[in-house]
């Protein structure tokens, strides 16, 4: 009996041993583990890891191995009569002892390398990253750029509709773009919940909380496009607010900068020009799909008792300062919160007045109309 | 005063229960408000367990299908909720009221009163809080942590109801503890000192101690919160000066007690069972209680590894990171005095031994993983995946779900005098096997690539070993349904039970016959 299992025992493990050696192999299993990343420190996170695996897998072998082998030894069958021996001081000392001396070697490159993750004096680049329900604001600090990274995946896709693309669910309608070779900071917080903002191959997993700047920095040395995620539950969107950065040679970094600031330049130009109701609308449907869909749904109905309906709403019917009042403050004590900092004066006039247009709203409301000189005004400093 | 003499009299001929639905509401037996604990586990067990499904049927394939991700967060709040609260906590204590008197030679719980209370109130606790799905903004979406703000500032109206309901299951676990204390400090059979005490009453005191302490600092955050939410305080709102942080010490300083308040009784259960079926003495009694106690005490000063990524200081990270690690020394020990019992024995595999054989081997897997969470530096990268997922799901199902499994196999021909079907008992022990680890074993390997916890939807790379897990998921339900049909076969009949019911039975519990009296020790046994 014994015997067979034995022979059973060798092939199942030559077949596992073949598998293992196999290269196809080798790459699905590291699909299944880690990422080494891109970084000294995601490296060093990465042998940490391996080495603790392997810590547990050797110790598992053998305490598993001394259980199987006494569950296969004796049995009532094979050992009628069970020895009495029920302690033993020096062996009890021993597996006290050993155990710790191997989290003692296993603590001391760990606390080494986490003391080199707290290192984190001034970066080249400081770049504020702020989290909301449900996207990332980027700021960087030195060259006033200031942008919103949506998920651009499309909702048809994740409802199935349509097929779904190569970068599901990891795509954003814009990336932060950071330099190769220049230590960069992140200082992170949030607008409204917790959110975390991970990025894998940088080994940096930071909570974004409001009230609170946490740092993390990373140096990387090569180009290339690195997707992450959103770490901590933020409510109902939690899975849909990717991270995405675009690590670029330093020209192209330059050139990017460049590019950013002239159109902010445009931007301001655009707040000046006289708007039609047709551009606006025609705006404002893309803001809202992109900003407000989440909570208040493409039919403006919201969800019952958690986010309120807009088609019909009275605000949108008939009272347009409160209107541009509550896209501005936001509302105390609900989900709705301020957007005055995240939507450019264009955009959130065109999302006023698309909110106050479709639906039905324009026929049942004043159907008044609002411009982006309306917000600048509204932001003056009153009295 | 000649009524009270007559209802004395009266009361010395009728020592069976009451008959009718009367029996359960005002029983002060422990036998039979141990009863109404398991009964009560069981149906949270397949309550949680349903709503486990969704979510597991919602993850088979990438994009949203079943149900909306607003919906999806409510599903894994309350199926954390329900199965913590409401599944592994009542069924240890069902089994302490059950065991507890039995083991220490005791006629009954100390305080059968207040123990009535202590059950009867839960199911009202969790009418409360399963009845928030049918509220106005849907049931608590904010994770069974709800950390604050989410569950403060921006949760839904049912909030409260949830804070109501955790009220009340603070109140029972305490009164639970507090019985089981007194029963054990004061109602020991002449001649068994605390040293001798069987390990599952140890473990079982270790754990009630755990409990008073740290409730009340449950009940502190979520009145904290029903402050912030109704009363305009701002303990954990930042705008009005409060500490979002702030509610997560507060919360895992009650959380990782808590942890350990679902897996001491485990402990003590397998030890029995370990040491019945090997046919031999358990190896080192006295280094179990110290390592028990040990893990208690260390308990209360790794809360913050559950937070490495808030953004505490480096001292801070340096020092949770060393007393964590130090957690697997006890946990070690015990494992390899497991061990030891079964070297030289002469073991046979009843159900029972398998699922604690299966407790063993599982639970040391997921004390690897945590052993790996434990590297600050590398939970960087673990923290918040399906990782983390996988590991606290092998010490809370192979690990303490198996442990509750094994105790009713192991001491139900004890309970109801009739044995359980071994073939229909093994074939469920295999189903649950295969079912727990095809279900959990891939959201190691998922997590690593990096799929984040509490997403209903994932991206493409993930879409193979989410569909294994959800159909292990399946597989481990369905079988569950067998666990109830043998349970209901064993109580309703089958071959008669001996007291000692196994060869190896070592206990004051196994000198009872099968079914014990209704007032089990009424007069002490003597333990040399």
């Amino acid at each position: 009996m014994l015997r067979k299992i034995t022979t059973n025992f060798n092939s199942i493990f030559c077949f596992i041993l073949t598998i293992l050696l196999s290269t196809n192999i080798k790459a699905a299993w590291d699909d299944l583990n880690m990422t080494e990343g891109v970084t000294g420190i995601s490296k060093e996170i990465f042998d940490l890891h391996m080495l603790i695996y392997w810590i547990c897998v050797v110790i598992g072998l053998i305490v598993f191995s001394i259980m199987f082998y006494s569950m296969f030894a004796y049995t009532k069958k094979k050992n009628p009569n069970p020895s009495t021996f029920h302690e033993d001081t020096k062996l009890e000392l021993a597996w006290t002892v050993v155990p710790f001396l191997i989290l003692v070697f296993m603590a001391i490159p760990a606390s080494n390398t986490l003391t080199k993750i707290y290192d984190d004096v001034e970066g080249d680049i400081n770049i504020q990253v702020v989290g909301y329900q449900w996207k990332w604001q980027y700021k960087y600090l030195e060259d006033d750029i200031n942008f919103f990274s949506n998920l651009a995946t499309d909702w048809d896709e994740i409802n199935n509709k349509i097929p779904k693309g190569e970068f599901y669910l990891q795509e954003v309608d814009e990336m932060v773009v950071i330099p190769v070779g220049k230590k960069v900071r992140f200082l992170i917080t949030a607008n409204d919940v917790i959110h975390s903002w991970w990025m894998p191959d940088f080994a940096i997993k930071q909570d974004a909380i409001p009230g609170f700047i946490n740092t993390a920095w990373t140096v990387v040395d090569k180009p290339g496009i690195f997707r992450g995620k959103c770490t901590e539950l933020c409510g109902k969107n939690h899975g849909f607010m990717p991270v995405v950065v675009k690590v670029v040679p330093q020209e192209e970094y330059d050139a990017w900068v460049q590019d950013k600031r002239e159109e902010a330049f445009k931007m301001a130009e655009l707040t000046e020009k006289n708007w039609t109701l047709e551009e606006l609308n025609q705006r404002g449907e893309d803001v809202y799909l992109k900003n407000c869909v989440a909570c208040h749904q493409v039919n403006g109905q919201g969800i019952p008792g958690i986010f309120a309906a807009l088609a019909g709403s009275d605000i949108a019917l008939n009272n347009r300062a409160k209107h541009i009042e509550i896209l501005m403050e936001g509302v105390q004590g609900a989900a709705m919160q301020s957007f005055a900092n995240q939507l450019s004066e264009v955009d959130m006039a065109a999302v006023i007045t698309y909110t106050r247009q479709a639906w039905g709203n324009a026929e049942n409301g004043d159907g008044e109309i609002v411009v982006p000189k309306d917000i600048v005004e509204y932001k003056k400093p009153k009295g | 005063m000649s009524a009270a003499i007559e209802s004395h009299n009266h009361d010395d001929h009728h020592h069976g229960p009451a008959k009718g639905l009367t029996r359960w509401l005002y029983t002060t037996n422990h036998k039979d408000i141990g009863t109404l604990y398991l009964w009560f586990s069981f149906a949270m067990f397949l309550i949680g367990g349903a709503m486990a499904l969704v979510i597991r049927a919602e993850l088979f394939q990438p994009g949203m299908q079943i149900v909306e991700p607003e919906f999806y967060n409510q599903m894994l709040t309350l199926h954390g909720l329900v199965m913590v609260f409401g599944a592994v906590m009542p069924a240890f204590v069902g089994l302490a009221n059950w065991l507890v008197p039995m083991m220490v030679g005791a006629p009954d719980m100390a305080l059968p009163r207040m123990n009535n209370l202590s059950f009867w109130i839960l199911p009202f606790a969790f009418f409360v809080l399963l009845s928030s799905l049918f509220m106005e903004g849907g049931a608590p979406n904010f994770g069974w942590t709800f950390y604050a703000p989410l569950s403060t500032t921006y949760a839904p109206p049912s909030v409260t109801f949830f804070i109501f309901s955790v009220h009340i299951l603070g109140a029972s676990s305490i009164m639970g503890s507090i019985n089981v204390i007194v029963t054990i400090m004061n109602m020991r059979a002449p001649g068994m000192t605390l040293m001798k005490m069987p390990l599952f009453v140890w473990s079982w005191l270790i754990t009630a101690y755990l409990l008073i302490a740290v409730m009340p600092v449950l009940a502190g955050a979520v009145t904290m919160m029903l402050m912030d939410i109704h009363f305009g305080t701002s303990f954990f709102n930042a705008a009005g000066g409060g500490d979002p942080v702030l509610f997560q010490h507060i919360f895992w300083f009650f959380g990782h007690p808590e942890v350990y308040i679902m897996i001491l009784p485990a402990f003590g259960i397998t030890s029995h069972i370990i040491e019945t079926f090997s046919r031999k003495q358990l190896f080192g009694h006295t280094s179990m209680v110290w390592a028990m106690t040990s893990i208690a005490i260390l308990s209360f000063v790794v809360w913050a590894h559950h937070m490495f990524t808030v953004g505490m200081p480096l001292a801070a990270e340096l020092f949770f990171m060393w007393a964590t690690m130090l957690i697997a020394v006890p946990t070690g020990v015990k494992v390899f005095n497991w061990v030891a019992t079964m070297f030289k024995g002469s073991i046979t595999y009843e159900t029972p031994m398998l699922f604690a054989i299966a407790f063993v081997v599982l639970f040391t897997i997921g004390g690897f993983s945590g052993l790996m969470l434990a590297i600050t530096p590398v939970d960087f990268q673990y923290h918040d995946t399906y990782f983390v997922v996988a590991h606290f799901h092998y010490v809370l199902v192979p690990g303490s779900v198996f442990a509750i499994m094994a105790a009713v196999y192991f001491w139900i021909p004890k309970w109801t005098g009739n044995m359980y079907d071994e073939r229909l008992g093994k074939l469920h022990f295999w189903l649950s096997f295969v079912g727990v680890n095809v279900t959990f074993f891939p959201q190691h390997w998922i997590g690593l690539a990096g799929m984040p916890r509490r997403y209903p939807d994932y991206a493409l790379q993930f879409a193979d070993w989410n569909m294994i897990s959800t159909i292990g998921a399946f597989l481990f339900g369905a079988s569950q349904i067998l666990f109830l049909f043998i349970v209901l076969k064993t109580v309703m009949g089958g071959k008669k039970a001996t007291s000692k019911v196994w060869e190896g039975s070592r206990g004051l519990e196994w000198t009872l016959e099968s079914p014990p009296p209704y007032h089990t020790f009424t007069t002490p046994p003597k333990v040399d």
